[in-house]
Parts: structure tokens; C-alpha cells; sequence
């Protein structure tokens, strides 16, 4: 039988006291990266939407609202430089939002190497929640087709040399029916998305708590829920041709 | 009752592990969960298996050691109960039930459905204390603590540390967990002077032992024995950006 | 099993003067550890519960080189957590007339006179630093609006001195400990040994030095070297396998240094409870307590006539006994803990026991819902009836509860001195685990209080003075090599029987022989009955069990096989120091010593003493007396009708 005398198992790693720094480098650094960025790219969403709505004033009013997308700061400053410094602001976003994603996803992995047999059941909200990594890839890629679409107008019917409104216009016309399809479930996507992501932000910044939660956790569906309605009635009037 | 039960077998760390089918008769509907494992282990033992191992002992609910997932929900279906509390009227007689051990990389499986939750000890040992050596305490009364922040301290103190929040989370994360004791601690004055230097060292020590990041999904609340809730995770997250800063 | 008597014990070591002064005085004569010396001193303590990972806690701040072991994962998972109901502490934070003289009497009090004056008015003093440490350490107790300590009245004290979180205190206090004890971890100062079970003491050139454990995962034997070693492995109560403890609670640590020469004081003061959920039956694993409040407010009966199979709520009112307010008129449903199980006992007995196999009695709301309401009773006691609900399945806002007593709390213990030294030098116990300070019946709310004030205050001082003299040098080979190969061997025995009984089996036969012969009521035929059995049953255990794996890696049925040898032993010793004591005294119900009124008959002229049993290997035990004198209380009787 063995036996042995005193022989302490090897003392587990243990973290120097209270270091400072590395905030990137916990989890708790990378959900706020997450969180702040997210804040960032709702901001823009915010905007793009309230924008998108004037297409309901007609296409003078939506072209010259473009128009003045890239001039506002004129004279002051170069034409479009409020306009660049704003789509490098998005780009970062982006990119910090989806390396904290990644990260935190390969985190999740490597803390659960062996899955569970049985299908692991949902207690809480799972469906919104499961969305949210696969959902974000596929509204990456919307992205792509919509910059490719409607900004470049690469893919798009009125090609590049058309107005913002015809490009709006014809990109939705009936007969492309399958692009609005495409639009229409990448949003509802972005909505899921932020379902989960603006609650889930409150959380991270540490903002839900006691009685504020129920009230945030609304707001965060009631907002979503806005914010696709905002989106989806552009393409809708177009097809049912209140828009033309 | 008739069952069949699915469980997860591994002879060690070094072991890779399966799933073993097993048949158990003549369950009461009063036994409890462990009862009826017991009943299986009575059977191996005499006719010449390894029973299978899992971690018990106050069996009341309260000390935090046993746990398993059970059909795929760490402590099974019912709510607020642990694994010890759950009892056999609540499964259909000829039922199927899978059984596995909590799965997270810094729980590693000790044998069978036995893990090794050290990570727990050692985050606890990173900064969840108020430090105060025996005998230099102050009047009891010197302190006053308002009702509601007592209460809700107490609230979050009720962890029994089981980790069924690292089992259901589908990040592995130990954030409930964690989250529960800094809260307990950051709520009353006594914590006060280590608070943020303990949300700091605990959270870093939960990092390094491996566990995910918490994507609020909420499913660790939802199995928490104790209800801890998930504004315990909010609190933790609000003191780290505080203290990071 | 037959005895001899030895030599009295007739020095405690506690100092002599008035009572009040005592303890300041061995502090003062206590000598003192030069802070340089203290790193190389080691000191090993065994559990983690209330006693030992305070402790441990604290000997590693005062900076000793401190080795804690428990069997469980983590030392969070100690038993105390279990505790529900509250600590005591003379705070007289109400005004309401309490004292440390008060808390000290009341003690003496409900130990019937069976505990030792000195050690309890120290505990008294202690209790009011318990509070102020807790606190500091961020327990949440229960308070008031006003934002100060809340308290309540508990186990018939006309005072209010119960500080309490809310059913959950024994959790709250375990792990304000075992967070000092992580704190020192983490300083380095305390060395953790988790899933490592103590199965022998190390002693030599009359100390004791060291401990040989087994490491539960890997299977290897260890030994471990030290200045002094401290025991606070709990109570023996898993004797009865049914009882209220946690399954691993067991008696090998206390056991084995009992063999290797520490006495056993009062090895047959159990205590039994009498809210507790009933057996469902055979497979039945733990028992489940239920807070004592529920007397509050619900009323014990059983049907009048035995072998009434007709479900509660039809059985009509004249055909139902409500015994406790029959027997006792003025207290009623409210009456001690031993009586209210006895007389529970009695009224099955007689046959008219409720629920699976009889061995039950209704604790009926039906009453208080229709005075109160539903939701007045749901408010005061709903956690509990959902326990309730959860085990048994059973509604008890429409079906009365069933209930019956059982064991909760061993009051004997190791035999220790006012310093918490058993007769080993060197072998110090604290906690449950010693017989000290409850005498023959513990209060309610006083085994956290006793935990505490060892570990924290009482031992700290105490080893102190025993350390001053070392270190002591090397260990002899030939003593470790000793403890080692007896604890192979017994090993090696266990897993070569081959046989074909699991050793559960064995416990639970066992328990079944203790709890009938050795349980709430003892008389001399059951006890002698007992003795008779018990070694045969050790016979055949140690001939036919079966003990599956192997010595190597974990192998949980080795662990039970090896805790349930040591509880025949340890039940061998009870059953004849309840013989032996054929008065009834607290916990100690010998029936041929009861008043007329049936309740518990002293015989001080001849049982004022503390039974300190001395293990002679191969021969009958040795008692020595320690007498019991009291000088601050008047001996009395109890009676409640």
C-alpha cells in the first residue's frame, strides 16, 4: 500500500493581490468593451433610423439629407470629415464589439471542453440568448450586402451613379422581393440581437439592479422593438408602394 | 418505479469516460434522488461493480456538496432544490434519466459524477474575507447596519457554493458565484475598506482558474438553489468598473 | 463488557478563586509563544466546522504554521452549516435582565446538572466576543429597523440573548470562519488538506505529534508531523445511522485517540429531537430536522385507539388524544425537547404511532389556520411547511404534519481540562467533539456558542501555554510506523473480507440496535440485551462484509466501511456507560430512574460526576470520576407539569 510522509500537492496558481491593469485581459474588461461599444453601435442604429424615416419625405428631402451627411461641418472643416471620423468611430466599434465577442466566446470553450450529453435545457430566456453569437455573424454580413447595396450601390439595380432615394426605391422594388426578405429577417436578427444586448449592457455597466431591472429589462424590449419597426417600415412602404 | 438511468462513468481524471445504462426497480416515489442512487450502489457493491461516486453529506439542502445535471438541468427540474432535496415522485415510472457531473474546465471530474471545486476555495481565498483577527473586534453595536442592506446581504450570503451556476451557464462562468460573495461583503460597512481591492483580486482569480465570462444569459440564477439573484452579477460588474478605474 | 474502576481525576486544571476571575487568570499564568518561535511550531487541526476552522483561522493569524484537514471538498461543507436556529450570547442587548451569571446558570441548568462550572461561566463570558467577531467579519445576522442586532428567545429562556440569521445562522457563522481560514490559506500561513480523513494519531514519548490521513482521491496514506495536535471532528451521532448529522459526520478521529490513550467523557448524553420528518422507509438515508418553533403554534396528537387507518382529517375530535396537552396541562404542546421525544416514543409504542411503520405523530395547523388564518401561518413557518411539502409530498396546510424525534447532538465527547487538553498531552478537542460544556442536555442555540468560543478565544489561548515548552524535536520512527501499519492493516482487513453484506447494511442494523436500546429511553435488560449483541454483530461485520474497489483513487465505500468499525466500538462504550449510570439524568433516560411523574429522576448522591473512559487494549475500560462541585448553583429538579 502507499504510503508517504507530508508531500503537499503543487500550490494552485493564485492571482498577485489586487493587481491593477489588465483590464482588457478579464472577462469583466472585455463585457465592458462589449457593452460600451454596443452603446456606441446603438447610437448609430438610433440615427441611421430616425435618418431612414425621412424617405417619407420624399426623395428631395432624403437625397439632400445624404447630401448633407457628408457636407455638415462645411466650412469649418473639410467636406466629409465629421462623416469619416464617424465611420472610423463605427469600424473600431465594430471591431473592438466583435473581438470581445470572440474572445469571450473562445473563453467559453476552453471552460467547457466536454459538453453534456443530455441537451442542455434552458431555465431562463435561452432562445434570445442563443441567438446572440450566430446572430451576430449573420448581421455582419448583412452589413456587408447593405454597405454593397444602398452606400456603394455594387449590387444594387440603379447601380452607382443613382440618388440615394432611387437606390432605396429600386433595391426594394416587388420584383426583388427576396432582398427585402433578406432585410427584413437581418433586422429582425438586430433585433434579437439587441434584445438581449441592451439588457445585457445594463448588466455589464452594473446599471440593473433592485427595482431598475424589470423597468430596464422593458425598456430593452420596448426599444428593440421601436427601433425594428423604424427599420422594417422603410422596405414595407416601398413593396406596398407607398414609397416610389 | 421503474427507471433507467443513463450516467456518466470515468475512472479518474486521467480516464476518458462514458455513459453507463443501468435499470433500477422498485423505486418508492418517497425515496429521495440520492436514496434511489443509494439503492443502485448497494446493488453494484454486491454484485461486484464499482458503485457509482457522487458527493453528498448534509443531504438537507444546505452544505453545498452534492450536484449533478440531471437530464440536462443542474440539480434537475425542480426550482430553488438541490440535487439531495429532489425527490422520485416528481419522475414518471419507466422514465430515462441522464445523469453527468457539473462540466466546466476548472471543475475537473475526480471520479464518476465527483469533481474537484477547488476553484471555489481558491477565489474565495483571493479576497472574499473581511480581515479582522480573532479578539480586535469591536462592539457588536458600534456599527449599525440598515435593515434592508443586512437583509440583502444576507440574501447573497445564502450561496451553499454547490456550483450549479458554472454547471448551467453555458459560458462556464463562476460569475454568480463570485458575484454573490462581493455583494454579501460590499453591502455591509465592515467591507467596506477591502471592497475594491477584493472585486478586483477575485475577479482576476476566477479568470485564471479558467472559468467563461458571463454573457447574461441568466441560467445561472435559474437553477441556483438559493435564488441568488442575477443583480448580485450587476453589483460585481458596477464595483469592478469602479475599482478598475 | 464489564468495567473497572481507576483513579479518580481530581484536578481540571481550572484555577482556583471566584468563578468570575478564573478565566482572566489562565490567561494571565498562561505562557506566552515569542512571536519568532511561533513559525516553527506546527500545529494540525482536524475538521472544519464552527470550532476547527475558527481555529484554524486564528492559530494561523497568531502565526503558527497550521495544517487543517477535513474529509469533505472544502471546508465550507463542515456540518455546523446545517445549524438553524441561533448562537447565544449574554449581550443583554434587550435590557431584559440577562448576564453572563444568567446565561452561565441557565447552562448548568439544562444540562441537569451534569457540566462542569468553570468551563460553562468561561463559555458565558466568551459568548459576548462570539458576537462582536461574527459581526466584524460581516455575518449578517438579523436586525431592526433601527439598523442594531435583533434577538430572540429560544429553547425556554425567559430572555431574549438568541442572535440569529434568519434559518440559516449555523451557515452564516461557518462561513465568516472558513473565510478567515481562506484568508490565511492565502497568507500562507494555514496549509488546507481537503477529501483527506484522519485515521489515526500519531503519539510519541507521551505527546501527541501527528496524524495519519488517508487521501480520499488518491487513496495514499499520510502522515503528518506537529507540535500538537487539535481534534474537531464533531459528534458521534451517525452511531444510530438515522440521525440529523451529515452522512460523512463520523467518529474515527475521536475514536482512534481514544485507543491511543485520551479518555471518553459521558459517551452515552445524546440528545434527540423531537421535530423531526419521520422515516419513509427502508431506503431511508438522513432524517431531516424541523425548527422547534412549529410547537408554537401546531398540536401534537395521535388517534386514541391504535391501528386507526383512517386518514387524519377524518378521524373526529373525541376519538383523537392531543397527549401533550393531556400529560403535561400547563406547558402543554411547548414542553422540553427530551420530553416532548419521549413521550412521542411512548404513545408509538403503545401502537398508535401514525404514517409509514407507525413511528409518527400529527403536529396538526388546522387550528392555528382557522384562529389566524392561512397566511399568518404561511408568513410565520411557510419555508418550513415547504420543506416539509418537499420531502414528503405531502400538503401540510390541509393534512397535519407527521413528526418524530430524532438524534441530533452527542453531549459526550473526549474527556478535556479547562485548557480543551485531553489526557494525551498535546491532544487538544474543541467543538462537539469534546464532552465539556453542555453536561447531560445542550440548549438550544449553544452548540454554535461553544464552537466559537473554542476555536476562537478559549484554544488559541490555551495551546499557547502548551507550546511555550517546544518544539519538541523529532518524532520516532517506530511510533509513526506504528499508527501507519495499523491503519493499512485495518485497511487491508476491510478489503480482503470479501463477504456479502455492504457495510451500510451493517451501519444500519447497527443504528437500529442503538436506537432501540440505547435511545430516548435506556433500561439496564435493553442495554445488557445491546452488549450482547453489538459484539456480534462486529463479528459478523468484520466476516462478511463486502467492501468493493480497491485501496488506491476514491472509493467511497472504503471510507463508510472504515467509519462504520469504528461506530461498533465507540456503541460497545455507550451502551455501558449507560449502564452504567443508572440514574436519568438530561438526554440520559434510564426508565428505572423516574419520578412518578414519569420524568427524569437524579441521583446526585451517587452520579454527580463526569464518566471519563479509559480504553485498555485487549481489556475491560477503566472509569474515572471526575466529581462535579458546585458552588455558584443549587442543584434542583425539573418538572413541567
Amino acid at each position: 500500500m502507499a504510503t508517504k510522509a507530508v508531500t503537499p500537492r503543487p500550490a494552485p496558481a493564485r492571482a498577485a493581490p489586487a493587481r491593477r491593469g489588465g483590464f482588457l485581459r478579464t472577462s469583466n474588461g472585455k463585457k465592458a468593451v462589449m457593452a460600451v461599444t454596443g452603446a456606441v453601435l446603438v447610437l448609430f442604429l438610433v440615427a441611421h433610423m430616425l435618418g431612414n424615416l425621412k424617405v417619407f419625405a420624399g426623395a428631395e428631402g432624403f437625397n439632400s439629407y445624404a447630401a448633407w451627411l457628408r457636407t455638415v461641418g462645411e466650412p469649418a472643416v473639410p467636406g466629409r470629415t465629421l462623416l469619416t471620423l464617424a465611420e472610423i468611430g463605427l469600424l473600431a466599434a465594430v471591431g473592438l464589439h466583435m473581438w470581445a465577442a470572440v474572445s469571450l466566446a473562445r473563453r467559453a470553450a476552453r471552460a467547457r471542453p466536454v459538453k453534456y450529453a443530455a441537451r442542455r435545457r434552458s431555465r431562463a430566456d435561452g432562445y434570445v440568448v442563443r441567438t446572440m453569437r450566430y446572430g451576430g455573424v449573420i448581421i455582419a454580413l448583412f452589413v456587408v450586402w447593405h454597405l454593397l447595396d444602398l452606400t456603394f450601390g455594387t449590387v444594387n439595380p440603379g447601380g452607382a451613379a443613382a440618388t440615394p432615394y432611387e437606390r432605396v426605391v429600386q433595391g426594394f422594388a416587388p420584383a426583388r422581393w427576396w432582398v427585402t426578405s433578406f432585410y427584413l429577417v437581418a433586422m429582425a436578427m438586430v433585433g434579437l440581437h439587441l434584445r438581449h444586448g441592451l439588457w445585457s449592457a445594463f448588466q455589464t455597466l452594473g446599471l440593473a439592479r433592485g427595482r431598475r431591472r424589470r423597468a430596464l429589462n422593458v425598456l430593452a424590449a420596448a426599444f428593440s422593438a421601436v427601433l425594428v419597426l423604424g427599420f422594417v417600415s422603410v422596405p414595407l412602404a416601398v413593396m406596398i408602394g407607398v414609397v416610389k | 418505479m421503474n427507471l433507467t438511468l443513463k450516467v456518466w462513468r470515468q475512472n479518474g481524471p486521467a480516464d476518458g469516460g462514458r455513459m453507463v445504462t443501468y435499470k433500477v426497480e422498485d423505486v418508492s416515489p418517497d425515496m429521495s434522488f440520492l436514496e434511489m442512487l443509494d439503492v443502485l450502489n448497494e446493488r453494484l457493491t454486491l454484485e461486484g461493480d464499482d458503485p457509482v461516486a457522487f458527493d453528498h453529506d448534509c443531504r438537507e439542502g444546505i452544505c453545498g456538496m452534492c450536484g449533478m445535471v440531471i437530464n440536462g438541468v443542474a440539480h434537475g427540474e425542480q426550482r430553488a432544490t438541490t440535487t439531495c432535496q429532489l425527490h422520485m415522485r416528481h419522475f414518471e415510472d419507466g422514465a430515462t434519466i441522464t445523469i453527468e457531473p457539473w462540466r466546466a474546465a476548472p471543475f475537473p471530474v475526480v471520479k464518476d459524477l465527483v469533481v474537484d471545486r477547488g476553484s471555489f476555495d481558491r477565489i474565495i481565498q483571493a479576497g472574499g474575507f473581511i480581515s479582522v483577527p480573532a479578539g480586535s473586534a469591536p462592539d457588536a453595536h458600534s456599527m449599525p447596519v440598515k435593515k434592508e442592506d443586512a437583509d440583502d446581504a444576507f440574501d447573497a450570503a445564502t450561496c451553499i457554493g454547490c456550483g450549479a451556476c458554472v454547471a448551467a451557464c453555458p459560458n462556464g462562468s463562476a460569475s454568480l458565484f463570485t458575484a454573490a460573495k462581493i455583494t454579501h461583503l460590499g453591502l455591509l460597512p465592515q467591507g467596506q475598506p477591502e471592497r475594491d481591492s477584493r472585486v478586483v483580486a477575485m475577479v482576476e482569480q476566477m479568470d485564471l482558474e479558467g472559468f467563461g465570462g458571463c454573457t447574461n444569459t441568466g441560467e445561472c440564477t435559474a437553477v441556483c438553489p438559493k435564488g441568488i439573484p442575477l443583480d448580485a452579477i450587476a453589483q460585481m460588474n458596477a464595483d469592478y468598473l469602479k475599482a478598475a478605474r | 463488557m464489564n468495567y473497572t474502576t481507576g483513579e479518580p481525576i481530581r484536578d481540571t486544571k481550572a484555577p482556583s478563586g471566584p468563578i468570575e476571575e478564573r478565566w482572566d487568570q489562565r490567561r494571565f499564568s498562561a505562557k506566552l509563544v515569542n512571536p519568532a518561535n511561533k513559525r516553527k511550531l506546527t500545529v494540525i487541526v482536524v475538521g472544519t466546522g464552527l470550532a476547527g476552522g475558527s481555529a484554524a483561522a486564528t492559530l494561523g493569524e497568531l502565526g503558527y504554521n497550521v495544517k487543517s484537514f477535513c474529509y469533505q471538498d472544502s471546508p465550507r461543507r463542515a456540518h455546523s452549516i446545517a445549524a438553524q436556529g441561533g448562537i447565544n450570547a449574554a449581550k443583554n442587548y434587550r435590557g431584559d435582565g440577562d448576564s453572563i451569571h444568567r446565561l452561565f446558570y441557565d447552562t448548568v441548568k439544562g444540562g441537569d446538572f451534569r457540566a462542569r462550572e468553570s468551563n460553562v461561566y468561561r463559555l458565558a463570558q466568551v459568548s459576548v466576543n462570539i458576537i462582536d467577531q461574527a459581526v466584524a467579519q460581516g455575518v449578517p445576522f438579523a436586525r431592526e429597523y433601527g439598523g442594531l442586532l435583533d434577538t430572540r428567545s429560544f429553547g425556554g429562556a425567559q430572555v431574549s440573548r438568541t442572535f440569529y440569521a434568519r434559518g440559516q445562522t449555523g451557515q452564516q457563522l461557518l462561513l465568516g470562519a472558513y473565510q478567515a481560514l481562506e484568508r490565511q490559506v492565502a497568507a500562507g500561513t494555514v496549509e488546507m488538506h481537503t477529501r483527506h480523513e484522519m485515521l489515526d494519531l500519531v503519539v510519541s514519548d507521551g505527546r501527541a505529534r501527528g496524524v495519519i490521513v488517508r487521501d480520499l482521491v488518491t487513496g495514499e496514506i499520510e502522515t503528518h508531523l506537529a507540535d500538537a495536535v487539535v481534534l474537531a471532528t464533531g459528534g458521534y451521532g451517525n452511531v444510530f445511522f438515522l440521525s440529523t448529522n451529515a452522512k460523512g459526520c463520523n467518529t474515527t478521529a475521536i475514536w482512534r485517540a481514544h485507543r491511543r490513550g485520551a479518555y471518553f467523557g459521558n459517551p452515552c448524553y445524546t440528545q434527540i429531537h423531537p421535530t423531526c420528518i419521520p422515516v419513509s422507509g427502508e431506503y431511508q438515508s438522513k432524517l431531516t430536522l424541523m425548527s422547534e418553533s412549529l410547537r408554537n403554534d401546531g398540536r401534537v396528537w395521535v388517534p386514541l385507539r391504535g391501528g386507526d387507518e383512517r386518514a387524519p382529517g377524518d378521524i373526529p375530535e373525541d376519538e383523537r388524544d392531543y397527549y401533550l396537552e393531556r400529560v403535561y396541562p400547563s406547558f402543554g404542546n411547548l414542553v422540553p425537547r427530551d420530553i416532548a421525544s419521549r413521550a412521542a416514543k411512548n404513545v408509538c409504542d403503545e401502537g398508535r404511532g401514525v404514517g409509514p411503520g407507525g413511528l409518527g405523530v400529527y403536529l396538526d395547523f388546522a387550528d392555528a389556520i382557522a384562529r389566524l388564518g392561512r397566511d399568518a401561518v404561511e408568513k410565520k413557518y411557510g419555508n418550513l411547511f415547504e420543506m416539509y411539502e418537499r420531502i414528503t409530498g405531502e400538503d401540510p396546510y390541509t393534512r397535519p404534519m407527521r413528526i418524530y424525534p430524532a438524534v441530533h447532538y452527542t453531549m459526550g465527547g473526549l474527556w478535556v481540562d479547562y485548557d480543551l487538553q485531553s489526557t494525551i498531552p498535546g491532544l487538544f478537542v474543541i467543538g462537539e467533539a469534546n464532552f465539556s460544556d453542555h453536561g447531560a442536555n445542550r440548549l438550544g442555540a449553544s452548540a454554535l456558542m461553544q464552537g466559537l468560543a473554542d476555536g476562537y478565544f478559549v484554544l488559541p489561548t490555551t495551546l499557547g501555554d502548551y507550546l511555550a515548552a517546544g518544539p519538541f524535536g523529532g518524532v520516532d520512527q517506530a511510533d509513526v510506523q506504528d499508527a501507519v501499519s495499523e491503519v493499512t492493516g485495518r485497511i487491508g482487513r476491510l478489503l480482503s473480507v470479501g463477504g456479502t453484506r455492504t457495510a451500510d447494511s451493517y451501519h444500519r442494523e447497527l443504528g437500529k440496535l442503538m436506537w432501540d436500546y440505547c435511545g430516548m429511553e435506556r433500561t439496564e435488560e435493553g442495554l445488557r440485551k445491546a452488549l450482547e449483541r453489538i459484539p456480534e454483530l462486529r463479528e459478523e461485520f468484520w466476516n462478511n462484509v463486502k467492501v468493493p474497489g480497491e485501496e488506491e483513487g476514491l472509493n467511497q465505500a472504503l471510507e463508510r466501511a472504515g467509519r462504520v468499525a469504528d461506530f461498533f466500538d465507540l456503541a460497545e462504550l455507550m451502551c455501558l456507560d449507560a449502564l452504567h449510570r443508572t440514574e436519568s439524568c438530561g438526554g440520559h433516560f434510564r426508565a428505572e430512574s423516574q419520578t412518578e411523574e414519569g420524568e427524569a429522576l437524579r441521583d446526585d448522591e451517587r452520579f454527580a460526576y463526569v464518566a471519563a473512559w479509559e480504553h485498555v487494549t485487549g481489556g475491560a475500560p477503566v472509569l474515572h470520576k471526575e466529581e462535579l462541585d458546585y458552588q455558584y448553583v443549587t442543584m434542583s429538579q425539573r418538572s413541567y407539569k
